[in-house]
């Protein structure tokens, strides 16, 4: 590209401050590190939802404040963003136009025909309409077969007509989404053309550019969502680079992350944010992984609990697995995402007994923000996981959380009686109670990430942060037998790190469906070649030269006949030694190692991707030098905890002033400016090289 | 004479008290492992039917044989009971015989794999799960021939029958049946793929037993279903009334005919309640048919259907359970449709199994409004299409249609949705990619679900275009009674089915046909039917309407139903209002149900000019079978 060679030169990657910035519903999270040294800032403001953008350049003053810095010697800013999340889950975005091909118009009301909810669900189930409304989805009288040839000529003079309707009629976005596009995406692009000739300011999406791949509902989903999250998504992020430019000069590069973990342009990021609607959580399991990284762990399985919801993924030989799906609410997409799963349930999730079979349930109701748990005396009267936590002498009532927020054991325990009196048991025990289902709750979520997947969750080491991942972390552990149990320093602001941590990474794919006998090493060789020129472009567009990226390959194979298929990963040695020879063993390997068995049927290609990455930073975190074992000088105060049954004596830790090699015995309570930790009897918290807490059973040979 | 069970260490199982909170805990276990099950299947299947629709569902039972967790009741009380050998740690067994089993399946497509779960040599759970094949063998391409009279034309009957011994796969076994279907590569790997999701099923009981105890994990199961009974006997009293002076409730549906040129038949069941038991009676149903539309209906899947029903109204997080079928009594006649003696056929069981949704809802409706639901797509309805493409390899596709949910108290009925859990379409790209057709449209019927305060969901027309010369099966129904409204709501539109040939000669296909030859270029309209309405249509607000129509769900003309007038594109307030007062003069039909017919014999009558098709000749029943 031409336009490249004229653009301004950047200043390079790998000096200079660099600002990662996580906006979540509460807080928003600010951490500065600096490049050469690995030194780091954090900063917590109050986020403000109305318009997210005030609450980052609020912290951005303040962190340039506290850590004496010009804002101008900020170089990148890398920024997680919930925008598009909130969007699709408040239902507040674009009024979207649909064309389809003639014959497909209600696509998105039939969707896959699915009812949720089992045997009867139909009954109480009611289907939310589609995010482009059906009144303002038009048909195209057009047609390609299976194979990209044209049917059926665009009748241009027709659609020409519809769409001066259709743009005029109000929308404010456009997805064009084609029978068979995406084999060709000829109409497509013409009847973007038309519209942007009829409307140049309403914003098209085109099926065929978003999301390549087959399946008309899916497609068509994921593209509707990218046109219903635009405008809001572009107004966001080319206000906030305006901003950024005006405090931190011209040269500010912004950058967002995406919901695979990898950063994109800012300008990328407003073409297609359907890919950031992970943006959030990809943070955290960014901020995990570089965390993991440096304390030497390279299997984990990440927990990231916040208010309303909790968040795990898995990261194996310090490789986050990603998937090919986003879900959001009610909301599927196709679009790449680190594997998070998310469940319903976090600190200010409703405890109930539904009369009937007298069950104790554990959300998905909660008690938000407003008028939040009962323990923090806003009006809330249900009991919430967080009024458990304070029952039980986890959240010390006078622990602070990232604010001054006073807690009340007395509200927290009379909300917590509705389930002790409902129950008949004792408070303490229904607080207990309730801790045990959300933690069960969160176990399902870690098998789905986990052994669903093929993977034994003994092996892996658990990371608990997020406002109220570092309660519960132990306890989780000791179910799923993960060890250790890992608490970061500052588990509260873990995905700004993440955010400020990561690489610039790329992709380009193709669906490309052929019986492995039917094509050659060469054909694919050179197919992916061409992937890799594509995903590199931006790449090297933002200044990283050839010889600092990383590329991986991606071949999506099956066999002949399955309606799944898997990613094999390959490095670009590696397929030109092996070929697709070496893809069908590892393809074989991992089906037996996923589903205990193998078959002897035909391979089938179904897609090819070339990865892109930037280089990645390689300094250390240098942390303070090595202390004792004995933590007594970080002792606060004795304090009281329940598990197992009884009231039980330990004691509150600052985790200030912990030191590496201290040992932290159980029961213990560590808090922290925005977060509090619990280690359980029987348990020792030991404080690594680079300040994380890693919890282990006191009889296990690494507490020893 | 039972199975025998043998274990290593007999010993019984100790009831400890398990704290609620416990219970909780092992039942979201059982959850996540049932989940995990479904998760590996749809994953590694190969046939579309489970890999994309989903026709498929798995089980978790206790020690004896009880479903603790899963969707249509246990599979296990018939083939225990019926199975003359031995259950022994490492076997796995495979039937796929409704009649050696009770009915817990119900046609020989359906391949029910059962395996019994030991930990230190005693038995402690079942795992089984039970798939839909594409083809088992038999007369068509399939296995699902209309006008079968016989189960052996449906193809091979495989008894309760260890697959696995010792651990070890009985290849000879599978081999046998492997050799008996069109699909054997697509059997192969859903069987594969079932296993697999059973030996997940046995992993995730005995982490399970490890983590609680095995005492522990046996009480759960036991409180668990406990716990269901206790809920379940409360719903019961609260929605069933008790007979009065000999007055139960009582409800009538059809299967529209037979394929063989009979029908309706009729199902027919009474509900009342003494004490705590619920009685359904099906004895005024009609005898068997014979042709292959006959259900053999399991007593406790029936009890399953009831209780799936009502409990989501009251707890829908709670794991639905046997617990409480001893609360419920099902009387199903031997020789009656819904319990046909052997050798009847029932392959084409769906429509009967599926207007069970149907009775249900008109039949509890009556004592609960809050489970009075209009009749909606009460079907699976079946498109095969199959034969030699150009390069002389075979192509087969068996494909289940969609269409309207009912209106309900809750609110509208979704368009061209499954009212089946876990079913999903397959996507038409897909389709295109992989088998030799052309899909021209895919697209919701206007004015298709039955007008109503809540409307009735609509049809979805399916325009397939065959590519290669080849054979088409349509298994179809609800083309003669309507899938009634209710509440004062209107029926639901019916089905249809027409082929345009490539010389413009037309012609409507009948509901249930095999082995239509087409060519290339031929296109098939594939009507499915709408849902019921629910409530007074001159209640739905004006402007929900309008909204409808601009959506094209309903047209102008099909808003007069509701009583609204729309011109230029807006609610034409005065007319409507003039219309709305003309319907509240005029006469409504009487009671709950709005069937769209006074009596069978009146809509015989306008049958033929109605639908173009003679009507069906009553049902003869015959007698002469006997059990087998």
């Amino acid at each position: 590209m031409t336009d490249n060679e004229a653009a301004p030169m950047k200043r390079r990657a790998g000096t200079g401050w660099r600002l990662g910035v996580d906006v979540g519903g509460t807080f928003t999270d600010l951490l500065l590190l600096d490049r050469a040294s690995g030194r780091t800032h954090t900063a917590k403001v109050p986020s403000t939802p109305k318009d997210s953008s005030v609450g980052v350049l609020n912290g951005i003053e303040k962190i340039c404040r506290t850590a004496g810095i010009d804002p101008h010697d900020i170089a990148e800013v890398m920024h997680g963003t919930t925008v598009a999340t909130n969007t699709v889950l408040t239902l507040s975005g674009a009024l979207v136009g649909l064309v389809t091909t003639k014959g497909y118009r209600d696509t998105l009301q039939i969707a896959r025909s699915y009812v949720p909810g089992g045997l009867g669900g139909w009954v109480i189930w009611n289907k939310t309409a589609p995010l482009a409304p059906l009144e303002y989805t038009i048909e195209a009288d057009e047609r390609l077969d299976a194979e990209g040839n044209v049917l059926v000529e665009l009748d241009e003079a027709a659609i020409r007509r519809d769409l001066e309707t259709l743009l005029s009629s109000g929308i404010e976005a456009l997805t064009v989404a084609l029978f068979n596009a995406y084999v060709n995406d000829v109409h497509e692009r013409r009847i973007a053309e038309i519209a942007r000739e009829i409307a140049p300011n309403i914003p098209v999406s085109t099926s065929a550019a978003v999301m390549p791949e087959m399946y008309e509902y899916e497609r068509t989903e994921t593209t509707v969502v990218n046109s219903y999250v635009k405008p809001v998504v572009s107004t966001y992020v080319s206000n906030l680079e305006g901003e950024l430019k005006s405090r931190m000069g011209e040269n500010v590069n912004l950058r967002i992350l995406r919901s695979d973990g990898g950063l994109s342009s800012a300008q990328a990021a407003m073409d297609a944010p359907v890919n950031l609607l992970m943006s959030g959580p990809a943070g955290g399991v960014s901020g995990a992984l570089w965390i993991a990284k440096q304390a030497k762990i390279e299997n984990l399985l990440t927990f990231d609990m916040g208010g309303t919801s909790t968040d795990v993924a898995l990261i194996q030989n310090s490789v986050a697995r990603t998937r090919r799906e986003t879900r959001v609410g009610d909301v599927t997409v196709r679009a790449p995402s680190i594997d998070v799963r998310t469940v319903g349930a976090g600190g200010g999730s409703i405890a109930y007994i539904p009369e009937l079979t007298k069950a104790l349930r554990v959300g998905p109701q909660s008690a938000g923000a407003m008028p939040g748990p009962a323990a923090y005396q806003k009006g809330g009267t249900e009991p919430t996981v967080t009024d458990a936590n304070v029952v039980l002498g986890y959240l010390p009532s006078d622990a602070k959380l990232g604010g001054d927020m006073a807690i009340s054991r007395d509200m927290a325990a009379e909300a917590v009686g509705k389930v002790a009196d409902a129950l008949s048991i004792s408070v303490e025990d229904a607080a207990e109670g309730i801790i045990r289902i959300v933690n069960e709750n969160m176990v399902g979520a870690l098998r789905l990430v986990s052994v669903e997947q093929g993977y034994d969750p003994r092996d892996f080491a658990l990371i608990g942060f997020g406002g109220a991942g570092p309660l519960h972390v132990n306890a989780l552990a000791r179910i799923t037998q993960s060890w250790p149990a890992v608490v970061p320093p500052g588990p509260g602001v873990l995905c700004a790190y993440g955010d400020a941590t990561t690489r610039l990474r790329n992709e380009a794919s193709q669906t490309f469906v052929t019986l492995v006998r039917e094509t050659s090493d060469e054909e694919i060789k050179a197919r992916l070649a061409d992937l890799e020129t594509a995903a590199a472009e931006e790449i090297t567009a933002e200044g990283v030269g050839p010889d600092e990226q990383a590329v991986t390959y991606q071949v999506d194979i099956r066999y002949k006949g399955q309606g799944m298929k898997l990613t094999v990963n390959v490095d670009k040695a590696e397929f030109e030694s092996e070929g697709l020879a070496g893809i069908t063993r590892r393809f074989d390997a991992e089906h037996e190692q996923l589903f205990t068995f193998a078959l002897d049927a035909e391979h089938e290609l179904v897609g090819l991707r070339a990865v892109v990455q930037g280089a990645e930073m390689s300094f250390v975190n240098a942390e303070g030098e090595t202390a004792g074992e004995d933590a007594s000088s970080a002792k606060v105060q004795p304090t009281r905890l329940y598990a197992d049954g009884a009231w039980q004596e330990g004691f509150i830790y600052d985790r200030g002033k912990l030191k590496p090699g201290n040992k932290v015995p159980g029961p213990a309570i560590v808090t922290e400016m925005d977060s509090t930790s619990v280690i359980l009897p029987g348990h020792v918290g030991i404080v690594d090289a680079v300040g994380n807490i890693l919890i282990w059973p006191a009889d296990h040979q690494n507490a020893r | 004479m039972p199975a025998t069970i043998i274990e290593a260490k007999p010993a019984p199982f100790n009831r400890v008290d398990v704290d609620p909170i416990m219970l909780d805990i092992v039942e979201n276990a059982l959850r996540n492992a049932r989940n995990e099950m479904d998760a590996v299947l749809f994953r590694t299947a190969m046939s579309p039917g489970i890999r994309e629709q989903h026709d498929a569902f798995p089980m978790i039972a206790n020690h004896e044989g009880k479903m603790v967790v899963g969707q249509f009741g246990s599979f296990l009380y018939g083939f225990i009971a019926g199975y003359e050998g031995t259950i022994e740690d490492g076997d796995i067994f495979i039937t796929n015989d409704p009649y050696s089993c009770g009915g817990a399946i119900s046609h020989l497509n359906d391949w029910l794999m059962m395996m019994p779960i030991f930990h230190e040599g005693r038995l402690v759970s079942w795992a089984a799960m039970f798939g839909h094949m594409t083809d088992v063998g038999g007369k068509v391409p399939g296995s699902l021939p209309t006008d079968a009279k016989m189960i052996y034309e449906e193809g091979l009957i495989v008894p309760p029958t260890k697959i696995y011994r010792g651990g070890k796969l009985a290849e000879e076994i599978l081999a046998i049946m492997l050799a008996n279907t069109r699909m054997p590569e697509w059997n192969k790997s859903d069987f594969f793929a079932i296993i697999a999701a059973l030996r997940l099923a046995e992993r995730r009981v005995r982490e399970n037993i490890d983590r609680f105890g095995v005492d522990e994990y046996i009480s759960a199961m036991w409180d668990m279903l406990d716990r269901n009974r206790a809920a379940m006997s409360a719903i019961i009293q609260m929605i069933i009334p008790e007979a009065k002076d000999g007055k139960k409730a009582s409800f009538e549906d059809w299967i529209d005919d037979d394929g063989m040129g009979n029908g309706p038949y009729k199902i027919a069941c009474s509900l009342h309640r003494e004490g705590e038991i619920a009685y359904f009676d099906f004895s005024e149903s009609d005898p068997q048919s014979l042709s292959s539309i006959n259900f053999l209906l399991n007593e406790e899947m029936f009890k399953m259907f009831f209780g799936a029903f009502t409990i989501n109204l009251f707890d829908p997080q709670i794991l639905f359970n046997d617990g409480f079928y001893d609360l419920v009594e099902v009387k199903i006649p031997e020789g009656c449709i819904l319990k046909p003696k052997k050798p009847a056929a029932l392959s084409c069981r769906t429509h009967m199994l599926g207007r069970i949704f149907d009775l249900m809802g008109g039949l509890l409706g009556q004592g609960a409004p809050d489970a009075l639901n209009a009749a909606g797509f009460s079907d699976s309805p079946h498109f095969m299409y199959s034969g030699f493409d150009k390069n002389g390899e075979w192509y087969q596709l068996f494909q289940i249609g969609f269409g309207g949910v009912p209106g309900r108290p809750a609110g509208d009925g979704p368009d061209g949705h499954s009212m089946w859990p876990a079913f999903t379409n397959v996507p038409n790209e897909f389709l295109e990619a992989y088998f030799p057709l052309r899909i021209r449209e895919y697209a919701t019927i206007p004015d298709s679900g039955g007008a109503g305060l809540h409307r009735g969901g609509n049809a979805i027309v399916i325009a397939y275009e065959m590519l290669e010369t080849g054979e088409i099966s349509i298994h179809d129904d609800r083309w003669l009674t309507y899938p009634w409204g209710v509440n004062g709501g209107e029926p639901g539109q019916r089905s249809t089915k027409r082929l345009v040939r490539t010389d413009g000669t037309e012609e409507n296909l009948p509901s249930k046909c095999d082995r239509i030859a087409v060519n290339p270029g031929d296109i098939l309209y594939f009507n499915t039917w709408g849902g019921g309405g629910w409530g007074d249509p001159a209640k739905r607000p004006a402007e929900t309407v309008l909204l409808d129509v601009k959506r094209k769900l309903v047209t102008v003309d099909g808003a007069r139903r509701y009583g609204v007038v729309i011109a230029d594109g807006a609610v034409d307030e005065q007319a409507t209002e003039t219309l709305r007062a003309e319907m509240a003069a005029s006469a409504k039909p009487d009671g709950l149900f709005n069937r769209g017919f006074v009596s069978i014999e009146e809509l015989k009558g306008r049958c033929k000019a109605e639908t173009g098709f003679e009507a069906p000749r009553a049902p003869v029943f015959r007698k002469f079978m006997k059990v087998a």
